[in-house]
C-alpha cells in the first residue's frame, strides 16, 4: 500500500521537523527559554504544520485530479464505434479499469511477469481466462482496444503515482526548509501556529456548507439530466406511476405525493392529539415524580431506530389490522397487511415524543404570570390551559407540528416496510399505496444504470422531497423564533 | 373567556348559592376539569402502551432467534466415499463436493435413528434427511478438510436441524401448515418428536446467530448477524474518527471565535437545516458524490461511515456547542487574565471542562448513526449475502459488507417467515447496543456533570 506508506512517511517527517524546529529555537536562544517569544513546542508545531499541510494538501488534490485526467486521456482512445452513448462509454471504461486492475493483481500474484503484462496481446492470449484465474471475473471477452486502453491506464497510473510521491515529498520538504530557516528566537511562533489552527477550525465549520452544497449540486445536476430525458410537466402533473426499465415508463409524481400526504396526515392525526395532551399533562398537572418517570419513558420512543418501527408495522400492526378490517374480520376493507393505515399509525407512534417534547418546551416557556392571572380570576386549571396557555403557545405548537410533518414526509423505513409498493390515487386508507421516499429507495437499489430516466427520476424525487422539507423546516423555525421574541 | 360571560355567573342575591353546595355550573366546570385531566393521563398511557406493545413484540418474536434446534449424531466418515485414493492429499479431498458428503450424513442419520429404534415411515429412507438443514453437508466437509485425519473414524457431529423442524419446536410451524408445504411432512415431525425423546435432538442457545454470517435465502437456520455487526463496527470507527474532531472544531469556532458576519450566519443556518434534512437525502448525496463521482467501492463500510458522518455532524455540533456554552465565562477571563492567548484559554481550560458534555453528545450521535438504515440502502448495503468476515483492516473498510440495520431490513424482505424471527432477534441485538451506549452517556453525564 504505497499511499499508506507515503502518508506515514509524511507523518514521520513532520515528527522529525517538530523535534528539529524546537531544538533550533532553543539553540538560538542558547537554551534559555526566557529569551524565546513563544513556548518551545510552538516552534516545533510551526515546523510540523509547515510540513503536514502542504504535503497532505498536494496529496489530496492529486488524488482527486489524477483519476479525472486519466479518465479523460484513456476514454479518448476508445473508438467512437465501440459505444453508442455516454452510458455505454461508462460501461466500456469500467471494463478497462477491471482489466487494468486484473493485470496488476496478476503481476502481484506472480502469474504474470512485468514484461508479460506489458506485452500481452488479445490475439495471442485468452485474457479473460487468465484474469479469471486470479479472481477478476470479466463479463465478456477482451477487445483489443479495451486492452490497449487498459495498458495506457496502467502506465499512466504508475507514472502518476510516482509523480505524486515526488510532488508530495517536494512540497513537504519545501515547507520544512522554509519554516526551519525562519525559526529563530524572535519569531512569533505561537501567533502563526494559532492562525493555522483558526484556519482549520473555520474549515471544519464550513463542512456544513459543503455538505449542503454537495446535496444541492448532486440533486440539481441529476435532476437536469432527468428532465432532458423526461418532460418536467409530465413528471409534476402525471397521474400514473409505472416505471419499466425497458422503456416507455410513465413517471408522474402525483400518486406518490398523494401516498406521502395521506400517510403523513394519518401519522399526524395520531401523534398530535396524543403528543399535545401528554405535553399539557406533563407540564401543567403532573408532579415532579410522575414527570421524572413518564417523560424519559416517552422519549425512549424517539430513540428507537426507524427500522424497528418498520418491522413492527410489517409484522405486528399490519396483521393485527388485517384481523379487524381484513376479509377475516368481515369488513373486507383491507387486502393485505401493508397499507396507508399501517404505516400511518406506526409513524404516528414514532412522532409522539417528537411532538410532546417540543410542545412541552414551548408550554413551559409561557410566563407563569399569565397562568397566575387566569387562576386568580377564578378559572379552573383546564380553563387556564385552554384559554390562556394554549393560545399563547399556539405559534410554537404550530411550529412543532410542522417540524413533525416534515419528519413524516421524509421518513423512509416505516413506509418502505409498511405502506406497500403500488402507486395509486385512492381514498381508502386500508389500501396499499406508495410514497416518494419508497420510490427513491426502489429506483436506486439494485444495479440501476445511472443514465436511464428510471434511475434518474429518483434524484428528481429527492429534489422535490428536499425542497418540501426545507420549506417546512424554515417556515417552522421562523414561526418558533417569532414567538420566542414575544416573551423573552 | 366564554364560560365566564355566558350567563354572568351565579345569580346575584340567590339565597341558595353557597360555597358548601356546588351549583350545576360549578359541577359542570369541575367535570370538564376532570375530563381534561383524564385526556392527559389517557394520552400518556397510550404512549406508554405503545412502548410496551413494541417491547413485547420485539422480545416475544425475537428471543426464539437466540435458540436453535440441533441434532447430535455420530457420523461415520467412510474412506471409500470421501478419499478414494486413500492418500489424504488435500487437493484430492477438496475435489469431493458437498454432494459427496450428503449421502454420508444421511446414512449416519438413518443408522442413528435405527439404533434408537425409531421407525422411518418413508418408502425411501433417504427422505428423512429433510429433518437436517441443507447446510450440514458443507459443515461436515469443512471439518474434514480442516482435519483430514478424521477420515475413517466415527465422529460426533452437532448438526443444524432444518428451519421447519426448528420452527415446529418454537411453535412457528404447525402440523396443519405442513399440509401445503412440500419441504417437510408430518411424519418428519413424528420422527423429530421421537428424536427429542431419545435425546438426539435438542433446542439450545445458538451463539452462531450472534457471531455467524448471513446465509442464503433457503437456509434461515444458518443465518447470523456477526458479519454485519463487524460492518457496523467499521462504520462507527469512521464516524467517530471524522465526526468527533470535525464537530468539536466546528463548534469551538462557532462558539468561541466566530465574528458576527454573513459567513457565520450562513454556517449556522446550514447546520440547523442539515439537522432536519431527511436521512434518505444523505443517502442520495453519498451515492452521487462518493460512488458516482469519487468511484469509491459500493457497499463499503467506508462509504457508509462517510455518509453517516455527514448525517451525525449537526447533532454533535449542536450538543457540543451547548456544553461549551455551559462553561462559565469566568474560566475564560481567568485564563486570559494570567496571560493565556484566546486559543490557549479555549484548548487548555474550556475544552477539558466541556469534555464530558461533548462525549455524551457524541455517544448519542453515534447511537443515532448505528440505527440508521435509509442512507445505507442507497449506497448498496442490501441485496447481497454478507457471508465473509473481512480479512483485515483494509478489507474491513473497503470490502462490501452489510450493517446491522441493513441486515435486519434484508431479512425482513425475504419470503421465509423463519427470517422474520431472525429480523426480530437482530433488533434485540441492535437495541442492546443502543441501550448500552445511551446508559454510558447518562452515566458519563451523572458522573462528570458540573453545575456552576
Amino acid at each position: 500500500m504505497p499511499l499508506l506508506w507515503l502518508f506515514i512517511l509524511i507523518l514521520a517527517l513532520g515528527l522529525i521537523g517538530f523535534i528539529l524546529g524546537r531544538a533550533r529555537a532553543l539553540k538560538n536562544a542558547n537554551g534559555d527559554i526566557r529569551l524565546l517569544h513563544s513556548l518551545p513546542t510552538y516552534y516545533g508545531s510551526n515546523v510540523l504544520l509547515a510540513i503536514l499541510i502542504p504535503g497532505l494538501a498536494v496529496m489530496v488534490i492529486w488524488l482527486i485530479l489524477q483519476p479525472m485526467v486519466i479518465q479523460g486521456q484513456v476514454s479518448s482512445m476508445i473508438p467512437d464505434t465501440a459505444y453508442s452513448d455516454k452510458g455505454a462509454l461508462n460501461l466500456v471504461m469500467s471494463d478497462v479499469r477491471r482489466v487494468a486492475e486484473g493485470l496488476d493483481i496478476a503481476v502481484e500474484q506472480g502469474t504474470l511477469s512485468h514484461d508479460q503484462a506489458r506485452d500481452i496481446r488479445t490475439e495471442l492470449t485468452d485474457i479473460r481466462a487468465r484474469l479469471g484465474a486470479v479472481g477478476v471475473a470479466l463479463g465478456s471477452n477482451v477487445e483489443s482496444y479495451v486492452l490497449k486502453a487498459a495498458q495506457k491506464y496502467r502506465t499512466m497510473n504508475a507514472v502518476g503515482n510516482w509523480m505524486m510521491t515526488v510532488a508530495v515529498l517536494a512540497a513537504a520538504l519545501a515547507g520544512f526548509a522554509i519554516s526551519y530557516m525562519r525559526t529563530n528566537k524572535d519569531m512569533r511562533a505561537r501567533n502563526s501556529v494559532e492562525k493555522v489552527i483558526l484556519g482549520l477550525l473555520i474549515a471544519a465549520a464550513s463542512i456544513a456548507i459543503l455538505t449542503t452544497l454537495g446535496i444541492v449540486l448532486s440533486l440539481i445536476f441529476n435532476t437536469i439530466e432527468f428532465f432532458k430525458l423526461y418532460p418536467a410537466l409530465d413528471f409534476f402533473f402525471g397521474t400514473t406511476w409505472s416505471p419499466s426499465f425497458g422503456g416507455g415508463s410513465e413517471l408522474g409524481i402525483l400518486p406518490l405525493f398523494w401516498g406521502t400526504f395521506y400517510v403523513s396526515i394519518i401519522a399526524l392525526l395520531v401523534a398530535v392529539p396524543i403528543g399535545l395532551f401528554a405535553a399539557i399533562y406533563l407540564s401543567e398537572y403532573a408532579g415532579p415524580k410522575v414527570r421524572a418517570i413518564a417523560k424519559p419513558l416517552l422519549e425512549v420512543l424517539a430513540g428507537i431506530p426507524t427500522i424497528v418501527y418498520g418491522l413492527f408495522a410489517l409484522l405486528t400492526v399490519g396483521p393485527m389490522l388485517m384481523t379487524v378490517f381484513g376479509e377475516d374480520g368481515g369488513l373486507g376493507w383491507m387486502q393485505g397487511g401493508r397499507s396507508v393505515m399501517t404505516a400511518g399509525l406506526v409513524m404516528g407512534v414514532m412522532l409522539i415524543p417528537f411532538v410532546s417534547s417540543l410542545s412541552d418546551d414551548i408550554i413551559n416557556a409561557v410566563p407563569q404570570a399569565m397562568r397566575d392571572g387566569s387562576l386568580g380570576l377564578g378559572a379552573t386549571k383546564s380553563e387556564t390551559v385552554r384559554q390562556v396557555v394554549l393560545p399563547a403557545a399556539l405559534p410554537g405548537i404550530v411550529g412543532a407540528i410542522l417540524l413533525a410533518a416534515s419528519r413524516a414526509i421524509g421518513e423512509t423505513m416505516i413506509v418502505v416496510l409498511g405502506a406497500g409498493a403500488a402507486a395509486k390515487l385512492n381514498l381508502n386508507p386500508f389500501e396499499a399505496m406508495t410514497t416518494v421516499t419508497t420510490r427513491i429507495v426502489s429506483q436506486l437499489t439494485g444495479d440501476a444504470d445511472f443514465a436511464s430516466a428510471e434511475a434518474l427520476v429518483a434524484f428528481a424525487l429527492g429534489m422535490t422531497l428536499f425542497v418540501i422539507t426545507l420549506c417546512l423546516n424554515i417556515f417552522a423555525l421562523v414561526i418558533v423564533r417569532k414567538y420566542r421574541e414575544q416573551y423573552d | 373567556m366564554s364560560d365566564f360571560t355566558a350567563d354572568n355567573g351565579p345569580a346575584k342575591g340567590d339565597a341558595k348559592s353557597s360555597l358548601f353546595h356546588e351549583t350545576t355550573r360549578t359541577k359542570r366546570r369541575n367535570a370538564a376539569e376532570t375530563r381534561f385531566k383524564a385526556y392527559g393521563i389517557a394520552a400518556i398511557a397510550t404512549g406508554l402502551f405503545f412502548l410496551v406493545a413494541l417491547l413485547v413484540a420485539i422480545l416475544g418474536n425475537g428471543l426464539p432467534a437466540f435458540k436453535q434446534t440441533f441434532v447430535t449424531i455420530p457420523v461415520e466418515l467412510t474412506e471409500a466415499k470421501l478419499d478414494k485414493n486413500g492418500n489424504r492429499d488435500p487437493a484430492d479431498l477438496a475435489k469431493v463436493s458437498t454432494f459427496g458428503y450428503k449421502p454420508v450424513v444421511t446414512a449416519a442419520l438413518v443408522s442413528a435413528l435405527k439404533a434408537e429404534g425409531i421407525e422411518i415411515p418413508f418408502a425411501k429412507e433417504e427422505d428423512v434427511e429433510d429433518i437436517l438443514s441443507s447446510s450440514v453437508a458443507a459443515q461436515v466437509r469443512d471439518t474434514v478438510l480442516a482435519n483430514p485425519d478424521l477420515i475413517g473414524e466415527t465422529v460426533d457431529f452437532r448438526l443444524l436441524a432444518s428451519s421447519r423442524v426448528d420452527g415446529y419446536f418454537k411453535g412457528r410451524v404447525t402440523r396443519d401448515a405442513l399440509v401445503r408445504d412440500k419441504n417437510l411432512d408430518a411424519e418428519h415431525l413424528d420422527i423429530a418428536d421421537a428424536m427429542v425423546a431419545a435425546g438426539l435432538m435438542k433446542t439450545t442457545f445458538n451463539a452462531d446467530f450472534i457471531f455467524g454470517s448471513d446465509a442464503s435465502e433457503s437456509r434461515p437456520e444458518q443465518a447470523g448477524i456477526g458479519v454485519s455487526m463487524v460492518g457496523s463496527l467499521f462504520m462507527m470507527i469512521v464516524v467517530l474518527a471524522l465526526a468527533l474532531p470535525i464537530g468539536v472544531a466546528a463548534s469551538i469556532y462557532l462558539e468561541e471565535f466566530a465574528p458576527q458576519n454573513k459567513w457565520t450566519d450562513l454556517i449556522e443556518v446550514n447546520i440547523s437545516n442539515l439537522a432536519a434534512v431527511p436521512s434518505i437525502v444523505f443517502g442520495i448525496l453519498g451515492l452521487a458524490v462518493f460512488i458516482q463521482i469519487a468511484h469509491l467501492p459500493q457497499s463499503a463500510p467506508l462509504v457508509g461511515g462517510l455518509v453517516l458522518t455527514l448525517m451525525t455532524l449537526p447533532t454533535i455540533i449542536i450538543s457540543t456547542r451547548a456544553s461549551l456554552k455551559a462553561v462559565p465565562p469566568s474560566i475564560r477571563d481567568a485564563a486570559l487574565g494570567v496571560g493565556a492567548s484566546k486559543m490557549q484559554s479555549v484548548f487548555h481550560h474550556v475544552l477539558p471542562l466541556a469534555m464530558p458534555g461533548i462525549l455524551t453528545g457524541t455517544i448519542i450521535g453515534l447511537a443515532q448513526a448505528l440505527g440508521e438504515t435509509a442512507p445505507l440502502l442507497l449506497i448498496g448495503m442490501v441485496g447481497f449475502i454478507a457471508s465473509n468476515m473481512p480479512d483485515g483492516i483494509t478489507s474491513g473498510f473497503l470490502d462490501p459488507n452489510s450493517a446491522m440495520p441493513a441486515q435486519i431490513y434484508e431479512w425482513a424482505k425475504r419470503a421465509d417467515p423463519a427470517y422474520y424471527e431472525r429480523a426480530w432477534g437482530g433488533i434485540i441485538i441492535l437495541l442492546v447496543f443502543l441501550m448500552t451506549m445511551n446508559i454510558i452517556a447518562v452515566l458519563l453525564r451523572r458522573r462528570f456533570e458540573r453545575r456552576w
